[in-house]
């Protein structure tokens, strides 16, 4: 047994994000004219050993991302945690 | 939010939060003869903070030097400008962005970048270098290093996509900046006499033209935020963050410039601090006009924002521009053209008034000076009584060490004076290929292509010395920063400063403000070298109070012909070595003393402005005459460190070595002849067949000189006191930074 944490980084809604403006200049151009917002984020996938609680998988992951993989002067963070 | 903010009532407690005092809001009551709405006390709340209204420190820099027959442009504009002879100009300012890289280092640099670039190209100016002057605390702490690396990646990054070569730049580790990073950026930039340009709004009827990045609530009141102090409340105020995008920035440059050289505009000014308030305010004002916006016309990136979140955000990358008559169609295509927002989204009146509307409906009216005249105050001052303590220091407390060698392999290592090659391997200092003296030696410079013309530049601070002595410490930051323009065989023809300090409202920090402005119009009156415009930054506070006073110094040097520029380190074996000043008689205010003993205090060392002037003139004429094949000042670590620093080059990765050995001056305590910082002191080298030439040039200049070596070996060797291989001594100073990042 395992715990699967897959853990979303996205900008904050009042941040500015220079490269989705640039995707979504990009997509305009080639015709795809009906997308009006692109955003762009992280996606980190992280794998627990089974000996914690879904409580404490839980916990840490949130630790982890506050700490190291979202900025949080910039980016909002939110995670899902399975069962494998 | 969006819609209730505009029925925030005017209350007391909403005009303190907006950092207004209560009699600044009667102020504003009797100016518009009624309550202000929120909106309008929005637009006082960021003119009048410090960042914007300077209002603590306008009637000291009002006494600073800014005239001279060189000056087009003085203080007052988005940038200074001077004459550098045949038609060409220089644009050059600096700007602190302290604050906002102290809570995120890498945007925060990184717009920091920006707005000083858009500063210059706003007056008409290709910007061709950067400089920057960086403040830490120390290097040991992992906070410290996580702030450094941001800020050096912030700059590196946003100097590297613009293709502007980030060229000079130095960096302090001290307690005193704990918490409270300084991160001060200056830019440089050439242009035409005739392509100046002004930010300023004439001709009624003219259409005000948005151009740039879209608005959004990024940066609101990082103006008002600028102005307070850091504490851990504030570093949750995370809204202030502005994303930096050099790429947009580009365009907007060349789409500028394209604007201004095709003499399209009337007027021009960037969206900077307090963003679109202060651009309109401020170009109505200067140029003695109205002016009437709708924000319903501004382009938003995010959806509902009101009046007030449009006209005080800090988005980066926007400009505000005032079109010719009949050439608002072809403004706009320029802009089409390099892919631009634009938008019109008002006129010029004569109303003197700003007045600002939402869909036709009036939100904000207000006389447009009345934003830009910001209440002018004297605050009280008290000398701090820690000055009386410094003074008292006897030398005699502290035992000379018996292994100087090791005293300077310590001192080669300290980050504060060891090579920053970790910092500028990170700059593209080469890019637009006019960089002919790169980081490393005491000066950069660059030519001005198509001439014989050549700029020399640096950026120079010293707050320890400022902390121990104000007046003093002063003087010598615009001593020193001269002395490296004369170091590198330029005249230096102007100046521009960021003066960084603590809360002004605290009688002790006002009297250090007050001594080191004046000692550096002292210095530049006594050097002919005027002021051309800056910046303050106050409430710089750290945990335990103020940090040291730290005026900051951009100088700018003109070379008649760049052929004759010097360079710090030795050129070949057999040349003979010359120490042009006196021998260091006193350890007080150094960083040996700091580094070794754990002291920063005692006597900072005084500077006599009649002796460094002449040592000034002779380093010119001796640079002009070829006579000098290396020039280098004795600043941080004195003598010792000066004549290592002569032994190889900042350039190479591997640095190209050559020894050296000289006698020790003077008698006395050795470390202070070693070690200590006194003033007007250069070691230069020079051809034995020019010996008798330089020294004629130098002696009819009264500069006291001594021949005191030579040139040669794989050792560095001072009198019976230091000897070490310079290869040691190299590896030292250029691995110091990498090892300490690597932990």
């Amino acid at each position: 047994m395992a715990w699967h944490v897959s853990v979303y980084v996205t900008l904050k809604p009042s941040v500015m994000d220079p490269q989705g403006a640039t995707v979504q200049r990009a997509l305009n151009q080639m015709g795809y004219t009906h997308v009006t917002g692109v955003r762009v984020g992280k996606f980190t996938e992280l794998e627990f050993d089974g000996s914690l609680s879904e409580m404490d998988v839980k916990k840490q992951a949130d630790e982890i991302c506050d700490k190291l993989l979202a900025n949080p002067n910039t980016e909002s963070y939110r995670f899902t945690v399975e069962k494998k | 939010m969006s819609s209730s903010i505009m029925d925030v009532e005017v209350t007391p407690k909403v005009v303190k939060e907006h950092g207004l005092k209560p009699e600044e809001y009667d102020h504003i009551v009797k100016i518009l003869g009624r309550k202000p709405n929120i909106t309008e006390l929005g637009l006082y709340s960021v003119m009048w903070s410090e960042h914007c209204g300077y209002k603590h420190s306008r009637a000291l820099l009002k006494t600073l030097p800014t005239k001279g027959d060189k000056v087009l442009q003085g203080p007052g504009e988005n940038a200074g400008i001077m004459d550098i002879g045949e038609g060409w100009a220089v644009a050059f300012k600096v700007e602190s962005h302290n604050h906002p890289s102290a809570i995120e280092p890498y945007q925060g640099a990184a717009t920091g970048v920006g707005g000083i670039l858009r500063d210059i190209f706003t007056m008409g100016a290709r910007p061709v270098a950067n400089l920057n002057s960086l403040r830490f605390g120390p290097l040991t702490d992992p906070k410290v290093k996580r702030l450094f690396a941001g800020v050096v990646h912030g700059i590196a990054d946003y100097g590297n996509c613009m293709g502007i070569p980030t060229v000079a730049g130095e960096v302090v580790f001290d307690d005193s900046y704990s918490e409270n990073c300084l991160v001060n950026a200056m830019s440089v930039g050439l242009l035409k006499h005739d392509q100046i340009i002004r930010g300023k709004a004439t001709g009624v009827g003219n259409a005000v033209i948005y151009i740039g990045a879209t608005t959004g609530r990024d940066g609101i009141h990082g103006a008002t935020f600028a102005s307070t102090e850091i504490t851990d409340e504030s570093t949750e105020k995370r809204s202030a963050v502005q994303v930096a995008d050099p790429f947009m920035e580009k365009l907007l440059m060349e789409a500028t410039l394209e604007l201004i050289h095709g003499d399209l505009l009337v007027g021009i000014q960037d969206m900077g601090a307090a963003g679109l308030t202060c651009s309109t305010c401020e170009m109505a004002s200067r140029g003695g006009a109205g002016i009437e916006i709708d924000v319903a016309k501004v382009p938003q990136r995010e959806k509902g924002m009101t009046p007030y979140e449009i006209l005080l955000s800090e988005s980066q990358e926007r400009m505000l521009l005032v079109a010719k008559p009949g050439c608002e169609q072809k403004v706009h295509d320029v802009l089409a053209k390099w892919d631009l927002h634009a938008a019109t989204i008002g006129v010029v009146t004569d109303t003197g008034r700003m007045i600002v509307k939402e869909n036709g409906k009036l939100v904000a009216d207000v006389p447009a000076d009345s934003l830009t005249e910001a209440p002018v105050y004297h605050p009280a001052k008290s000398e701090p009584a820690i000055l009386k303590e410094y003074k008292k220091f006897d030398e005699a407390t502290v035992a000379v060490p018996k292994d100087l060698n090791e005293v300077l392999e310590k001192l080669m290592a300290d980050p504060t004076i060891a090579s920053k090659r970790w910092v500028y391997r990170q700059y593209d200092h080469m890019v637009r290929s006019n960089t002919l003296i790169r980081p490393g030696s005491d000066a950069a410079v660059i030519r001005v292509k198509g001439t014989q013309l050549g700029l020399a530049m640096t950026i120079d601070g010293l707050g320890s010395y400022c902390a121990l002595d104000p007046y003093e410490g002063a003087k010598i930051v615009v001593a020193e920063a001269a002395r490296n323009i004369a170091c590198s065989g330029a005249q230096a023809i102007g100046m521009t400063d960021c003066l960084n300090f603590g809360n002004p409202e605290k009688p002790e920090v006002y009297y250090y403000f007050d001594r080191v402005i004046a000692g550096l119009g002292d210095a530049c009156r006594a050097f002919g070298i005027p002021i051309t415009g800056g910046n303050v930054s106050l409430y710089n506070e750290n945990p335990t109070g103020a940090i040291d006073p730290t005026p900051i110094v951009g100088m700018m040097g003109l070379f008649q012909n760049v052929e004759n520029r010097v360079t710090q380190w030795f050129k070949k074996e057999g040349d003979f070595i010359y120490l042009l000043g006196e021998i260091g008689q006193s350890i007080g205010g150094s960083r040996y003393l700091k580094v070794t003993h754990g002291k920063k205090t005692g006597l900072c060392p005084t500077l006599n402005l009649e002796t460094e002037l002449k040592l000034h003139k002779s380093l010119k004429a001796l640079a002009e005459s070829h006579l000098i094949q290396s020039a280098h000042d004795c600043s941080d670590g004195g003598f010792a460190v000066a004549l290592a620093e002569s032994c190889f080059t900042g350039v190479t990765h591997e640095a190209q070595v050559l020894g050296a050995t000289v006698t020790l001056l003077g008698t006395g305590r050795v470390d202070a002849r070693l070690f200590g910082e006194a003033q007007s002191r250069v070691i230069v080298s020079v051809k034995p067949s020019d010996a008798v030439k330089f020294e004629e040039i130098v002696k009819k200049n009264g500069v006291p000189v001594e021949r005191i070596g030579v040139v040669g070996g794989a050792e560095m060797v001072i009198g019976s006191e230091v000897k070490l291989p310079v290869v040691k001594l190299a590896d030292l100073f250029f691995t110091s930074i990498e090892k300490t990042m690597a932990l």
